[in-house]
Parts: C-alpha cells; structure tokens; sequence
C-alpha cells in the first residue's frame, strides 16, 4: 500500500495531467451533444455581457451596411403588405396556417465564422419565449438553431457548424438532401445525398424542407455554384453559396413554431408502430 | 508572494479579456488565430509547481471555452502545454541553469533560448486544439494550414509584445 502511494505521489504531475484531461474530454464530449442546456457558454450573463460591450464597439463600422440591409427589409415588408392586403379581397386567408409560426427578432451580440463549430449568441432568452430547438432565420436566409437559452440571452448553432445538418431540398427538382458545413469556406456549404438520376443545374435555389418542422417550409439556404459527380459515386458533390453573408450578420428572427409539439408527439405515437 | 499573487490575478484577467474581446474578433485569412492567452502560462515564473501550472492552466482555458463557446477544447490544449512546459524547460536548461528570480522572458534569456522555448509549446498547443476541434483528421491539410498560420500569427505577436514589455529594462 505504502509503495502504490509513492507511486502515485512520485507521478503526481502525470497523474493530474491525466485527470484534467479526462475531464475536459467529458466535457467536449457532453458539450457536442446536441441542444443541451449547460451554464458555461455566451448565454451567460456575464459573458454575454462582455461580449455585448466588445460588439457594441464594433458596430460603428457596419452601421452603413445594417441600414442598408434594414431598409431592404423594410422595402420587402411593404409589398408584402400590400400584396396580403389585395389578396384579402379576393381569397379568404386560412387561419390555421397564420398560427403556425410567430417571429421574435434578435440583435447578434456574438458571432465567428472561421472555427469549425462556429455559435451565434443573440440578445433574446427565455424572457421572449425562446426555447432551445427553434430555427433562426434572417431577411436574406436561414441561419441556425437555437442551442442553449439564458434568461436574456440564447446561443445558435450555426449553420457554419460542421456538426449541423439541416434537411433541405432543391427547388427545381423537388429532391430532398441535407446541408451541411465542411469547416472550410464560411461562403460555401455542401449539399449532400443528391442522387445520380437527378440533374441540378449551377444556379439552382436550395431551401429547407420543412421536414421536422424546425424550420418553416421553403426559407432559402443558397444558390448552387458547382455540381460535380464523379465516377462510380452515389451521390453529387454539390457546392452551395449561403444566401446569408455569416461574416456581416446582424439581425435574426427566432421562428417559434406553434405546431411543433403537436408534430413531434405524433410521430412520436406514430413510428414505433410502423416498425 | 501574496503581491506577486495579486499580479498573476491581474495578469490573468488581462490576458483572459484581451483575448475575447480584441483577438477573439481578429481573424486573419480567415485561418490565422492569435490565441494570445498562452503567453500566460509561458511566462509564469521558471520554479512554478507542475501542479499549481496544470491547475492555472486548466482555469485560464475553461474561462477561454466559456466566450468561445466550446466548453474543454481550450482547456484540454492548455493543460497539454502547462503539463510539458516544465520538462521542456529542464531540458533546454542553458549552461549554468536560469538567473534566479528572473522568468522564462526573452529579456532574461535572448531571442534565440526564446523561441526554442516557446516555438514547440505554442506549436503544440494550436496542433491540439485545431485537430480535436475538427474531431480528428478528416481535413488534415486545411487544420494544418490553421496551425501553421496561428502560429505564425500567435508567435509574432508574442515576440512583439516581449520587446515591449516591462522586464526589458534592466
């Protein structure tokens, strides 16, 4: 007994190096699982805090742009508008499906585009009804999901993120695949699982399927750039421009999706009886 | 030693905030970091205790992980380097052992023991922490480019800060 204390005590320094690795590896480990709620991210106070004041001095560069962007908005709203306001004339609007989202707008506080796993931290929390699992969308595209909530804070995952994948499909052709990050270029994503028989064209839009009911059906994720196939494989290499810049991201729009509990308990009631 | 403590407190923090809120946002190439925070654990002084640098380490790194959003990646690579630091010291050891008192600097000890010191550490600790953050070596060429770049980035604005800094005078 006597000699395994020395033991240990002599390798002291190898041992808790041991320790402190292991338990960084944990917390790696529980850190990647997906949307759980932990404390120590940006959605802390204190930390968003900080990172707020560092972001609120950056600011002054963008603010031509964000005013920019704001009025291009604003511009598209009122069409929009006006068009729903003719078009009540003639149709009657179905009331069911205005229930199905409701927006909450969101200031970017912090935001990285060149790590692999890049998060989003926006100035709303729990207090405006967000809740872990909701889509993040802006003017020009989506944007992620919202990972971990604070009071007055939450954390996206972005879609620059190489563990992220969202199920999207081609436009033209109707064909389901999923998108997902390749940590490489902040500009360009890949779309996977396109199938041989179909023929996408450079210039294609890519939009979400609306599968899962995280995002609404048809929120724009790019344009196709390049379409590759090679020989002998199942799939297409498809590269896909962002619609949305991440590196000049400003505003988001948190979409709470009113219909997703009903979804999800009954496919939760539904799929084990088909198996 | 509790003035010196309340030193290595300051500098802690100092480092911690210019690190999130200045080169968290400097990207370089969008591959090049500068991950200033290591500097921290390279100066602490010669006859610090493995266990006492492990444990600053661990700290500094998990603070890092909180503003960066990646909870015991910083932290892992830290301990990596805090771990190897002091067999690395030992083993670079010019003649005659270090001046007593005086911390592994550039002042104390040249440019040229510096880099020797420095260079492998710091190359270490990017290696770690861009690899485990791509979860292994799937994209080794471009994880590459982000260590060797970092690298590049992180060294020149260590040496830079080491000209200026206050133990120059002497």
């Amino acid at each position: 007994m006597q000699r395994l204390l020395n033991f240990f005590y002599e390798y002291r320094a190898f041992f808790t190096f041991l320790l402190l690795e292991l338990f960084c590896g944990w917390l790696l480990v529980k850190n990647n699982q997906y949307q759980s709620t932990l404390f120590f991210n940006t959605s802390n106070r204190l930390a968003a805090n900080i990172l707020g004041f560092s972001q609120s001095t950056q600011e002054y560069f963008a603010l031509r742009q964000v005013n920019q962007d704001l009025s291009q908005e604003n511009a598209q709203l009122r069409t929009q508008v006006e068009r729903q306001n003719q078009n009540l004339g003639n149709h009657q609007v179905k009331y069911d499906s205005l229930l199905r989202y409701d927006f909450a707008s969101a200031k970017v506080i912090n935001n990285s585009v060149s790590q692999f796993k890049n998060y989003i931290t926006i100035n709303r929390g729990t207090d405006m009804g967000i809740q872990p699992g909701m889509a993040a969308i802006s003017l020009l595209g989506a944007v992620g999901k919202v990972r971990a909530v604070s009071e007055h804070f939450a954390v996206l995952i972005s879609i620059l993120n190489i563990d992220e994948q969202i199920s999207s499909v081609l436009k033209r052709t109707g064909n389901f695949g999923t998108t997902q990050w390749d940590g490489t270029d902040p500009r360009l994503v890949n779309l996977l699982y396109i199938p041989r028989h179909v023929q996408p064209v450079v210039g294609d839009t890519v939009v979400t399927s609306g599968y899962n009911a995280v995002f609404p059906q048809g929120i724009l994720i790019g344009i196709v750039k390049e379409v590759k196939l090679k020989e002998e494989a199942l799939f297409y290499d498809i590269r896909v421009v962002l619609a949305q810049d991440f590196r000049r991201l400003s505003f988001v729009k948190i979409v709470k999706s009113e219909i997703r509990p009903e979804l999800d308990s009954l496919e939760k009631t539904t799929i084990p009886i088909e198996k | 030693m509790s003035r010196s403590g309340i030193f290595v407190g300051l500098y802690f923090i100092a480092y911690l905030l210019v690190q999130v809120m200045l080169f968290k946002q400097v990207v370089l190439f969008n591959t090049a970091f500068c991950l200033l925070y290591v500097t921290f654990i390279l100066l602490l002084p010669i006859e610090t205790n493995a266990l006492i640098l492990m444990g600053i380490a661990f700290l500094l790194g998990f603070s890092v992980d909180v503003f960066y959003d990646s909870l015991g990646l910083h932290a892992m690579s830290l301990v990596v380097m805090a771990y190897l630091r002091n067999y690395w010291l030992a083993t670079i050891t010019p003649q005659g052992g270090y001046d007593a008192g005086k911390g592994p600097t550039l002042a104390a000890n040249g440019l040229q023991w510096f880099m020797v010191y420095s260079l492998p550490l710091v190359f270490i600790h990017h290696f770690v922490l861009f690899f485990t953050e791509a979860g292994g070596f799937s994209i080794f060429w471009f994880t590459m480019l982000k260590v060797i770049t970092s690298l590049i980035f992180t060294m020149t604005v260590i040496v830079f800060l080491q000209y200026f800094s206050f133990d120059r005078r002497r």
